[in-house]
């Protein structure tokens, strides 16, 4: 199996990264992953790279070349948002909103950055660590007030 | 009590952030649902009508410039969730102009049960249970691909026949899947005869996969560090006798569906896309093979062993919903090469790796060693643990590209567990296939995309 190659940038980078590796013939983007790493904040990462709660995964395919590309992006936990790879590749829309969704990352610039899986008026994120899981009672619009 | 804040949209679509904003009490986004144009901003409008493809030109597409006439006579219909055409719980909202549809968007998750979030809390070996359920019609490949990740995850190396065994039941899943598909597609397009035929060739094959696992779907079958049992005695006639069955009954299919005019009408030329926008909106498998990209991770980027096996991927030349139901047919067919070529090339040896740690010991030592006692113990409520790192594993699914996406942390339970569902990516290329299109396409369009709810939702 051929291995794909992990590259570490800083969000400020990001897009331009993505956009450059676009060019190079990464004509796919196969997914975007968030990750929350609050519980596990010493993890094995790359010297340079400083930890933060949340990262970002894009990853990118060649059918070209044949390879694989991922890129990671640790993204603190005061400010959760990237910018969208909506402009360079249509097909990140749908991801880049299960990541909203789920994990709770804003996207910036996405055209429509709305819950996919959930009803909108959930309240938090489920996939990230500090939200319990199966402690909170079933939530729907009608029950919520605030909507 | 969190406090609510609301988040509002300027002219042109971005999201303004408000300063003072407590992200998880962010719970009114706005709705999901298909909006009237006026109330759409620019670049949302643009992505519905699927002309950003044509980038960066399509940011600034003015929607009056979008070459479709509009009328006054604009209206937005909803179809599904319950709908019989929607392949399960997928709720579709159009917006037509009389017959034609102009904008579309899929809503999903309304079956939406947290799947990843169940997996993080599962270990390793209680893993494929959960994930064996999210694209129900092909449970082995997302057994496959979560045990092909954890195995990266822990170096492990498999015996050959588990690898062989695997491939034989990814194989016939995928005629099983195809063939599944091909009965609800001819249902939708109104052949219900093909919807008996298809279902009683996939019957064979889930009686096949019932005599090897036990169960006709969500087997937990494939396991990391190999399969769960071996294959039965006299497998190999029950695989040759579906090989001898189905290529006749396939010929009845083109008999009865690829050489007739009603059924040609239906989907010549109808939702067509090209493989720019197939390739722009992340679809794979037969999406974007019908549109003529031969890609095919079995080939392209093999795993298992499918760089021993012969066969051909097959590719479309239009891209419409013909050449995704030949595509489909002529996958079967070239299943059914690569499951011959298995049969002669199964060897013989384990059918899981002899790696203690993470295969248990057989039942017979149980009973004669207090070690083997404790290790099944401790492997049963434990699990095994697995270095600390992350991968991607993506194979070649009926329906396309599976990924899972793990996170360990050095303990016996995934930290993060994604899978990257195949429906759920293809699905976005639905607005740009109907569009364009006459509303009584739609289902033909719908049915070709193949969605499997459980996995877009998962």
């Amino acid at each position: 199996m051929s291995t794909p190659e992990v590259m570490h940038v800083e969000r400020s980078n990001y897009l331009a990264t993505v956009a450059d590796l676009k060019n190079q013939g990464y004509e796919m983007c196969v997914d975007v992953v968030g990750v929350d790493y609050l519980t596990n904040p010493d993890r094995l990462l790359p010297e340079g790279v400083v930890a933060e709660r949340f990262e970002v995964i894009a990853n990118l395919l060649s059918i070209s070349k044949r390879t694989r590309q991922r890129i990671r992006v640790q993204i603190p936990e005061d400010d959760p948002s990237i910018e969208t790879l909506f402009f360079l590749y249509p097909g990140s829309e749908a991801m880049e909103r299960e990541v909203y969704d789920l994990i709770g990352i804003r996207f910036l610039n996405h055209p429509d950055l709305t819950r996919i899986l959930l009803p909108e008026g959930w309240e938090g994120h489920p996939l990230r660590k500090d939200y319990s899981m199966g402690a909170v009672p079933v939530q729907f619009k009608s029950v919520n007030k605030a909507v | 009590m969190v406090e609510n804040t609301n988040t509002s949209r300027t002219a042109d679509g971005a999201v303004e952030v408000p300063e003072s904003y407590a992200l998880v009490s962010e719970t009114s986004e706005g709705p999901q649902e298909l909006r009237e144009q006026e109330e759409t901003g620019r670049y949302e409008l643009a992505a519905e009508f699927g002309s950003t493809l044509r980038l960066p030109e399509g940011v600034d597409v003015d929607p009056g410039d979008i070459d479709i006439e509009f009328s006054d006579e604009k209206m937005i219909i909803n179809m599904g969730p319950q709908h019989p055409s929607t392949h399960g719980v997928l709720r579709i909202m159009m917006e037509l102009d009389g017959e034609v549809i102009l904008r579309t968007k899929p809503i999903v998750g309304y079956l939406h049960t947290g799947m990843e979030k169940t997996g993080e809390g599962l270990t390793y070996l209680q893993g494929p249970t959960n994930v064996t359920r999210m694209d129900y019609l092909s449970p082995f490949s997302n057994e496959l691909v979560f045990s092909l990740a954890t195995e990266k995850l822990l170096g492990l190396e498999l015996p050959d026949r588990a690898s062989w065994i695997r491939m034989l039941m990814a194989e016939l899943n995928r005629c099983s899947s195809h063939l599944m598909w091909m009965a609800t597609n001819g249902m939708d397009l109104g052949s219900s005869s093909m919807m008996i035929y298809g279902f009683r060739e996939r019957e064979m094959i889930l009686t096949f996969f019932e005599k090897v696992t036990g169960l006709r779907m969500n087997h937990n079958y494939i396991r990391p560090g190999g399969v769960a049992a071996d294959l039965p005695d006299g497998w190999e006639d029950d695989v040759i006798s579906l090989l001898e069955t189905i290529p006749g009954r396939l010929d009845e299919y083109d008999e009865l569906l690829t050489g007739q005019p009603i059924f040609r009408e239906r989907v010549d030329n109808v939702g067509i896309i090209t493989s720019e926008q197939a390739v722009a909106l992340s679809a794979t498998g037969p999406i974007l093979r019908s549109t003529g990209v031969a890609w095919d991770l079995r080939r392209d980027m093999p795993y298992l062993h499918y760089d021993q096996v012969d066969f051909d991927v097959i590719v479309g030349s239009v891209g419409d919903c013909f050449d995704r139901y030949s595509v489909r047919l002529n996958e079967i067919r070239e299943s059914l090469r690569i499951i011959s070529q298995i049969v002669e090339k199964m060897p013989s040896g384990d059918y899981k790796t002899q790696d203690k740690k993470v295969t248990p010991p057989p039942r017979v030592r149980i009973d004669e060693s207090m070690e083997a006692l404790i290790h099944h113990f401790k492997i049963y409520t434990e699990g095994y643990k697995v270095p600390e790192g992350e991968v991607y594993v993506g194979i070649e699914s009926p329906r396309g590209e599976i990924g899972c996406y793990m996170v360990s942390d050095g303990s016996a339970k995934p930290y993060r567990m994604h899978i990257r569902g195949p429906s759920f990516v293809n699905l976005q290329t639905l607005p740009t296939m109907l569009r364009g299109g006459i509303i009584a396409d739609a289902v033909a369009s719908i049915s070709s995309v193949d969605p499997v709810m459980g996995e877009v939702d998962r």
